[in-house]
């Protein structure tokens, strides 16, 4: 395999990477704006979505009913989280939030591992295995899917902000709570439905991606931390931010894991590759507070 | 102000004091001072003769620990259903260790206090390594359902373990390459312990045989997506893939090979050798090879196997109960339990240094994981005779032997 | 802030210093009983000595983290998502200088304080000028590097093979190799902690820090350098996750990284909140529930075997429902007048932002 092959093949590993990140960080960044919560059952909604699908078409149903079905499913949980565990604490500070949801994530989690048990399950991939090529490097169809649905997500979820009354209003809600309310936004309706969006594109990121990389009841943990992550380089309250802070990441980690032994003469191994990609991410963070494209935060009080 | 904290110091060197003044009298004691097993208690014949089990029933080893949870719970009922053990019923507390060594040596501590005979598990190995120390030191046999080489290396009196070693299965697999003249391989591993000794077992090995490692990967257990790692052992132009890890990680690795066009040989660990396995590869599953214990080929063995009868007797009896063929982990507890049941027998009373002595003592067996020999040197009591050399072949595991 | 203190605030003077005794006398009492329950004898359940001291002793290593990341997020505002690190680094560095090195175990201790200290410092430092969730963000990065190091470096920490046969905990020839020992240790440690939260609370500086809670802007105005309070208090509470580290590290005599994980860092959270951050003993009572929680469920699941695999879920119900019932943790139960729970709440910094 010639270098330039291998290069591309890591640009191409990243960027499909990136993008589970990226669908993770959109749901997350779309709560956080409404909320200011970072909400730790993002990822057990993903988790939810596939486990669901997969599920279904245990049942024999067909996979577009199944996922449709999966979707209501998720959202329906998504807003029960919302009322449980967020609404029911009006007063509560940001932290203690955080814990409600993060006690939500324990329930539904072991409600899964209940339902379907430990191991992981799959869907079949939904247009064969046949790996497609760019140059040299081969990709997995369905991962070509998980990045259709990762762009077709946060094009879809930006035009819902700014075209679209009820996103104007959760924008509004986001940039100054109290001058939406006094303009007559209701804020409870406005935070019900940021988790139901939120919790309906995370499944559909499940569905898409349980094909190809299976799913159990424990991954929904590592979806929130790389999502979170994602959407804070990119620049939280930025749904774009969140996709392009995702792939940077996927490519980072892509590129350090094919080249830090060969450039540093084996001294660091492959194995670091994450921890290089958090690293640089941690570094951006610092000379950039705001995010890749996050605008600068005013200095107040 | 100054007063309430005069008043916390003086209270809280009260508190210390009191305490130091506890611990003092309590080292007067010579009891305390080493722990020492309980004196066995005045039982009378009906008491239930009690085990004790530590498995990961949550956390990232659940998938192992489930199984054995079930096979232990089902094979107790069978023991009662006939009679028990010593004319007694038999009695297993289960305790989860949450995947964690200080929830094993929470749950030890309280199983040795609850005046267990023996205990079976931790389903991992960080959870057994501290264990060792405990059970050696109450004087309690422990019978690990887990592979690691510094369980039962260097020996602890009283602990055992019962999986087939990587260092075993990692043999096996030379034995394949040297076979088919293969002198460069590559290995890929998955970050945890199962993983990590597979690669050492690989590394040592591959020095001893004169074969070249050409790369060294690795992957997180919650990994999903390989390409990275395969695109460079892909460069290093290996004559085979060796891959050590437990599902679903190693079915990632098989598809993502396939993506991007790494054509070699895949071998896997016996970590893999379930049904699931290849339900999550799919069709990248066909051609993989791997050694494994019978079990999961049972049913392809000579009928004069030796083997056979022990294991269509789990097989099925698990298939029967949990509607799954069972997996190597859960063949694991099996083994444990019965080796447990078999040593308080030949005991002959309920008494932890007699079952320890029966346990050394087993010879000729027939467990799920191959023919156990125990002696004071060897804990493990398996040789490499305990696997066979086995095929995936039309998304169906096939004996290559 | 303690729960005595809060009673003795409402009552009459007499009556007061009789309930602050008998407060301070029952923590005495439950203290002692594993010390004092003889080697044969048996709590409900076969509960016996070497079980609870194991118990206690966990409960105070957790108590001595969520006592400092308590003062953090109750009295600067900040979460850290990654203190388990901390734990890690200081477990590590005991457990690697005193089996590579042969370093006394205090003095191992004492590198893993310096060494935690300095991370906090190089971490806290450009991010606790920043409004917002940073810190929680840089941490939790930080956790997630410092788990894959304690796996990577093979060289230093054994990987996932781990560091064996660290030695007891002991001050030159005298050895604190039993569990009363170890736990009297641990009782001590964690009687440090609470006395120095103590102190810095109602030092200058813990004045200036709860000062912080009604207003970062007034606090500013009136000279207080908020970043630096802040710094100082996320310092310390690294350090004492270190000496827990260090402590679980000589009671194992085995470290490998799972337990040094994000779910670690969760479960702190977990104490901190239940039990009330802004006041010392919240946290406390956190770890001791939280602890006594898990194992109780564990022995109710050998009876009842739905209770085990309900296990998670149970946790998270109990979580939320404590946070919902209780928004300022367990406290609120030892103030008379619940809804009336002294001490600031953790302080809303980011929903002022929102």
């Amino acid at each position: 395999m010639s270098l330039t092959d291998q290069i591309v093949q890591y640009l191409v590993t990243g960027v499909s990477i990136g993008a589970v990140y990226g669908l993770v960080g959109l749901g997350l960044a779309i709560i956080f704006n409404a909320t200011g919560v970072i909400n730790f059952a993002q990822g057990e909604f993903v988790m939810l979505g596939g486990m669901c699908a997969v599920a279904f078409t245990g049942l024999g149903m067909p996979l577009i009913v199944a996922a449709l079905l999966s979707i209501a499913v998720v959202t329906a949980v998504g807003l029960l989280v919302e009322r449980l565990a967020i609404r029911a604490l009006p007063r509560a500070s940001i932290i203690t939030l955080i814990i409600a949801t993060i006690g939500a994530s324990f329930v539904l989690k072991g409600g899964a591992k209940l339902l379907w048990g430990p191991e992981a399950v799959i869907l079949p991939s939904f247009s064969g295995h046949a790996p497609l090529h760019i140059g040299a490097a081969g990709i997995d169809p369905q991962r070509v899917w998980v990045m259709g649905v990762a762009l077709v997500s946060v094009i879809g979820v930006q035009l819902f902000f700014k075209y679209t009354l009820t996103g104007k209003a959760m924008q509004a809600c986001a940039i100054n709570r109290s001058a939406a309310q006094l303009v007559g936004i209701n804020i409870n309706r406005m935070v019900s439905l940021s988790f139901g969006l939120s919790a309906a594109l995370a499944a559909i990121g499940g569905i898409v991606l349980t094909p190809v990389t299976m799913m159990r009841y424990s991954q929904g943990a590592t979806f929130t931390l790389t999502g979170f992550l994602a959407a804070v380089v990119g620049g939280l309250g930025n749904g774009i931010g969140a996709v392009v802070g995702g792939i940077m990441l996927g490519v980072l980690e892509a590129l350090a894991g094919g080249f830090v032994d060969v450039a540093t003469r084996g001294l660091i191994h492959s194995g670091y590759s994450k921890a290089i990609a958090l690293a640089v991410a941690l570094l951006i963070l610092w000379l950039r507070p705001q995010g890749l494209l996050g605008r600068r935060e005013r200095e107040s009080a | 102000m100054n007063s309430t904290r005069t008043r916390v110091w003086l209270a809280t060197l009260t508190i210390l004091a009191f305490l130091g003044l506890l611990v003092g009298c309590s080292r007067k004691s010579p009891e305390d001072v080493v722990v020492r097993p309980l004196p066995a208690p005045v039982t009378p014949e009906s008491a239930p003769v009690t085990i004790g089990a530590i498995l990961s029933l949550t956390g990232p080893a659940s998938p192992s620990g489930e199984p054995q949870k079930n096979i232990v719970q089902m094979l107790v009922e069978q023991v009662n259903a006939q009679g028990g053990v010593l004319g007694r019923p038999l009695e297993v507390i289960v305790r989860d260790d949450e995947s964690t060594p200080a929830g094993a040596v929470k749950a030890a501590n309280d199983l040795i206090e609850q005046g267990v005979v023996a205990i079976i598990g931790p389903s991992t190995t960080p959870s057994t390594m501290p264990l060792k120390d405990i059970c050696q030191e109450a004087g309690v046999p422990l019978i690990a359902c887990a592979a690691g080489k510094t369980i039962t290396d260097p020996v602890a009196s009283y602990v055992f373990a019962v999986p087939q070693t990587n260092t075993l299965a990692v043999e096996k697999c030379f034995d394949y390459l040297e076979k088919q003249g293969i002198d460069k391989v590559a290995s890929i591993y998955v970050a945890n312990p199962f993983g990590e000794d597979g690669r050492e077992n690989i590394a040592a090995l591959a020095a001893e045989k004169g074969i070249e490692i050409v790369a060294v990967e690795t992957f997180g257990g919650d990994d999903t997506d390989m390409t990275t790692q395969l695109t460079k052992i892909k460069a290093a132009e290996p004559g085979a893939l060796i891959c050590w890890g437990t599902n679903p990680g190693p079915a990632s690795v098989t598809k993502d090979a396939k993506t991007i066009g790494l054509d070699v040989p895949i071998l896997q660990s016996h970590g893999v050798a379930n049904m699931k396995f290849i339900e999550l590869a799919g069709e990248a599953a066909n051609g993989v090879q791997l050694p494994a214990g019978r079990l999961i080929v049972w049913e392809q063995l000579a009928d004069d196997d030796p083997h056979k009868d022990v294991l269509r007797e789990f097989a099925t009896t698990y298939q029967e109960e949990y509607g799954q063929a069972p997996t190597i982990f859960a063949g694991y507890a099996y083994d444990a339990f019965w080796i447990a049941v078999q040593a308080i027998t030949e005991a002959g009373e309920a008494d932890r240094a007699k079952v320890r002595d029966a346990i050394e003592q087993i010879k000729d067996f027939q467990g799920t994981a191959g023919v156990f020999n125990y002696s004071a040197e060897d804990h493990n009591g398996l040789t490499m005779d305990a696997f066979v050399w086995v095929k995936i072949v039309d998304g169906a595991w096939q004996l290559a032997e | 802030m303690s729960a005595a203190r809060q009673i003795a605030d409402k009552g009459g003077a007499r009556w007061s210093s009789l309930l602050r005794a008998t407060a301070w006398l029952l923590l005495a009492a439950v203290v002692a009983t594993p010390l004092l329950l003889g080697e044969g004898y048996r709590l409900p359940g076969g509960v016996g000595k070497n079980y609870l001291l194991t118990i206690g002793i966990f409960t105070g290593i957790h108590a001595i983290i969520a006592v400092g990341l308590g003062l953090l997020m109750g009295y600067a505002g900040q979460v850290s998502l990654g203190h388990a690190a901390f734990y890690g680094l200081g477990a590590y560095s005991s457990a690697i200088l005193t089996t590579k090195l042969g370093l006394p175990p205090l003095l191992a201790m004492l590198a893993g304080i310096m060494l935690t200290a300095l991370i906090a410092l190089i971490l806290g430092a450009p991010t606790l000028r920043l409004h917002g969730h940073y810190l929680a963000m840089f941490t939790l990065g930080l956790g997630m590097i410092v788990q894959i190091v304690f796996n990577q470096a093979r060289g230093l920490t054994g990987g996932f093979g781990g560091v064996r046969n660290i030695p007891h905990l002991g001050i030159g020839s005298w050895q604190f190799d039993t569990k009363p020992e170890f736990y009297a240790v641990v009782m001590l440690t964690l009687g440090v902690t609470l006395l120095m939260a103590h102190n810095l609370v109602n030092s200058r500086s813990g004045r200036a820090l709860r000062a912080l809670h009604e207003s970062e802007l007034a606090a500013a105005i009136c000279g207080v350098d908020v970043a630096r309070s802040k710094l100082q208090v996320f310092v310390i509470s690294a350090v004492l996750a270190s000496v827990a580290g260090s402590l679980y590290a000589h009671f194992m005599r085995f470290v490998s990284p799972g337990p040094f994980g994000f779910v670690f860092s969760v479960d702190l959270l977990i104490m901190v909140v239940v039990g009330g951050a802004g006041s010392i003993w919240g946290p406390v009572a956190g770890a001791a529930l939280f602890n006594i929680l898990s194992e109780t469920l564990g022995k109710i699941g050998e009876q009842v075997p739905w209770v085990a695999d309900l296990d998670i879920v149970l946790f998270g119900v109990v979580l939320v429902a404590v946070v919902v019932f209780l928004p300022r943790g367990l406290v609120t139960l030892a103030a008379r007048r619940p809804g009336r729970a002294r001490g600031p709440a953790i302080q809303p910094e980011a929903q002022a932002e929102a």
